[in-house]
């Protein structure tokens, strides 16, 4: 299985983010470099709208992410729920 | 192959002969001294003798490596275009069959650089 | 009573939907073929522009909101960067250089990349793509106005950046981003996004981006650190840009599968070639390491890239065959190349050094099977001999690869002791070829190639002096009328970091700024 990634700032609007990311996707490795958190997951990852609300306290648009995102690997869909990136092979 | 384009490609090439005033393009790299990071291009008129690169020109352009000075240059082995090949320093670029962007390079045996790194 | 029932808001896949389908006419009185006439001469067949998506489903609107305020958390850091001295904040002023090397290599590049997203959004005919390269041509442009913003706050106190749009068209090694560059814009609209959209931005731009921005965030560099992540968030929407016309050229029909496979082995060597200024950037430049280039080549290439290649198997694509001489080059590449900026510090626009005693250390345990063996040694030399007051500063010009218009300084893969060279007879003239790779780039299409502006012959020919000069005078000095004409100062922008004038100023404002003098 391949390895997709997220990477995004690390700031204050971020720490919830990959609070929900760590918690939508048990198995990833979260890797803090300077000024930025790079998650690694096998497979698939999954970033969910509804969990950063429940984090934030406030309804979230998922396309608010573009504003700290870095970088990312595999193929990307987003719907207003959630953001998934994934490998087919 | 070529260029996919919507109509006729032809443009002229950059670099042929008749732009560098009378002088052709020669390169030369001397083989285990990468000290000198790539060969070197040099403009020379065709006339020129091959003893007067070797005289005239090498030393101050290798003169900073130490194996310069060490260097038997009727020990060295030189090629052309990767192939040996041998020059008569007594002849002219022309004569020695040295055309507008020919590629030479020596090999000093016995000289490997700093401390045998091939630097 | 009458109830207030809300609106229901359309959903992103509906909304998406709206703003980028159905936004066409059919011409009457114009051909198809007249309106676009760049779509076939290519040989790529689209049968449906509407099976074009992007992922994000990003619309105008949207791209606008997100972008405003991308800006002004860029021009709030920027202005507290400038209020609180920022540049002196930075590691030591060695660092500076890589963002010479940044202004002058890279941000022209992304004037260029706008050009190019424009010109192709205009040539695509579905509604879908032409939307994602307006957007793309956006950000572009922003990227280049940013870059030059914020990179200007440290043009104010140090050299070697003042005119880098002008040294970007004439400098040496400029040439290389340069003609990279100029070979994409000048393909058609397709193999544009296969080389700009797919093989730089998905393949590589990791490599550039990431290292640079958590080099700048790791040696104190506010300024390119914000421009930086802020260009990068653009990145990540264009790297999904690029896969997903990878994927969508190579479903709409099966014979684009060898065009574009073509492509990719291309521009993966064309963009890994100029990459070779990011390798020595992350092992040399940077007072502060992150990881060395060879790491990061592993993770984002090997890894990331393995990962991509296949996936897209099963459209029949694979792995550019250069990737096996890459990874031959990961032991030897940024040592090559520092040691060429090392030879030629007279005629560059940054200075360059030999690294301590320390950061050799780190060379050799971050490459273990080269850098002691090959590359410690002429170090030390030049080195001990910069000590005696024999610095080595190259005068000669050298030899360069007509594709990637790097001087011959790459290695056989597999003998890091010896120069590879590669040669090709075409219309009774000889072209010279760092790599087999860049030797069939050129056999591909040598009517392209032949033109090549390389500076070294165009320095010869006589086309790179002032207006005016006369280079049959007496005493005349080609570098000092070459320098002229980059507008670089001898002594001032150019030469070894120890002696210039960026130490000592860096070193006396760092003083003010610590002490109470």
């Amino acid at each position: 299985m391949s390895t997709v990634f997220i990477a995004l700032q690390t700031n204050e609007e971020t720490r919830p983010i990959v609070e929900a990311i760590i918690q939508d996707n048990p198995d990833c490795t979260v890797n803090e470099q300077p000024a930025m958190v790079k998650i690694d997951a096998q497979g698939k990852l999954v970033v969910r709208r509804e969990t950063i609300e429940e984090l934030i306290g406030r309804p979230y648009d998922l396309q608010e992410l573009q504003v700290n995102l870095i970088t990312i690997s595999g193929n990307l869909d987003q719907t207003d729920d959630e953001m998934i990136l994934y490998w087919n092979a | 192959m070529a260029v996919a384009a919507v109509k006729t490609y032809e443009f002229p090439p950059a670099d042929t002969v008749d732009k560098f005033h009378g002088a052709q393009l020669l390169y030369i790299g001397w083989e285990d001294h990468l000290l000198f990071c790539a060969p070197f291009a040099f403009p020379f008129p065709p006339t020129m003798r091959f003893g007067d690169i070797l005289a005239g020109v090498l030393p101050g352009v290798f003169g900073y490596h130490p194996d310069f000075a060490k260097i038997d240059w009727a020990k060295a082995e030189w090629f052309k275009s990767g192939q040996p090949w041998q020059p008569d320093a007594d002849k002219s670029l022309a004569e020695n069959g040295l055309k507008h962007k020919d590629v030479i390079r020596f090999r000093t045996p016995g000289l490997t650089g700093i401390k045998g790194s091939c630097s | 009573m009458d109830m207030q029932v809300a609106k229901k808001k359309l959903g992103l896949k509906e909304r998406y939907a709206v703003m980028t389908r159905g936004l066409d006419w059919k011409p009457s009185y114009q051909k198809m073929e007249d309106i676009y006439p760049y779509m076939a001469y290519e040989g790529i067949k689209i049968h449906d522009w509407d099976k074009w998506e992007d992922p994000f489903r990003l619309t105008m609107d949207a791209y606008w909101k997100y972008q405003a305020e991308k800006e002004r958390k860029l021009y709030a850091i920027i202005d507290a960067f400038n209020q609180n001295n920022g540049h002196l904040n930075v590691t030591d002023a060695r660092y500076l250089n890589t963002v010479k090397l940044f202004i002058s290599g890279i941000s022209p590049l992304e004037y260029v990349a706008h050009r190019g997203f424009s010109h192709v959004g205009r040539q695509f005919p579905g509604p879908g793509p032409r939307v994602a390269c307006l957007m793309q041509a956006l950000d572009e442009i922003r990227h280049a106005q940013t870059q030059v913003h914020s990179i200007s706050n440290y043009n104010k106190y140090y050299n070697g950046m003042h005119d880098f749009h002008h040294a970007h068209d004439r400098v040496w090694f400029l040439s290389v981003p340069k003609s990279f560059f100029d070979d994409a814009i000048t393909a058609g609209p397709f193999e544009f996004m296969v080389s700009i959209g797919f093989s730089f931005e998905y393949v590589l731009t990791n490599l550039l981006f990431v290292p640079f921005v958590s080099g700048a965030a790791y040696n104190g560099d506010m300024g390119t650190m914000t421009f930086g992540f802020s260009a990068q968030s653009d990145e990540a929407r264009h790297m999904t840009l690029g896969l997903e016309v990878i994927k969508f050229i190579l479903q709409q029909d099966p014979a684009n599968v060898p065009i574009v496979q073509r492509w990719i082995d291309k521009w993966t060597w064309r963009g890994y070639r100029v990459l070779t200024l990011v390798a020595m950037m992350m092992d040399y430049m940077l007072p502060k390491r992150t990881m060395s280039w060879k790491e990061a080549w592993e993770v984002y290439f090997e890894e990331n890239g393995g990962a991509l290649f296949k996936d897209l198997a099963r459209y029949g694509i694979k792995m550019p065959d250069c990737a096996a001489q890459i990874a031959l080059e990961k032991d030897h590449l940024s040592h090559q190349a520092w040691s060429t900026f090392y030879n030629y510090a007279a005629a560059s626009n940054f200075h360059t050094w030999m690294p301590d005693e320390e950061e050799m250390a780190w060379l050799s345990s971050k490459y273990p099977n080269s850098y002691d063996k090959y590359y410690r040694p002429r170090m030390e030399f030049w080195r001990e001999e910069a000590a005696k007051g024999n610095r080595f500063y190259n005068k000669t010009l050298p030899m360069l690869c007509q594709t990637c218009q790097i001087p011959m300084i790459f290695t056989e893969p597999g003998d890091p002791t010896k120069i590879c060279y590669r040669e090709v007879d075409y219309k009774g003239d000889k072209y010279h070829f760092c790599s087999d790779h860049c030797k069939k780039i050129f056999e591909d299409e040598p009517e392209k190639y032949v033109q090549a502006w390389l500076p070294v012959h165009q320095i010869y020919q006589g086309n790179c002096f002032p207006e005016g000069t006369d280079p049959t005078v007496e005493g005349f000095d080609p570098l000092a009328a070459v320098l002229k004409y980059y507008n670089l100062e001898f002594g001032r922008d150019n030469l070894d970091f120890d002696i210039s004038e960026d130490k000592k100023n860096f070193a006396e404002w760092r003083g003010q700024a610590t002490k109470n003098v």
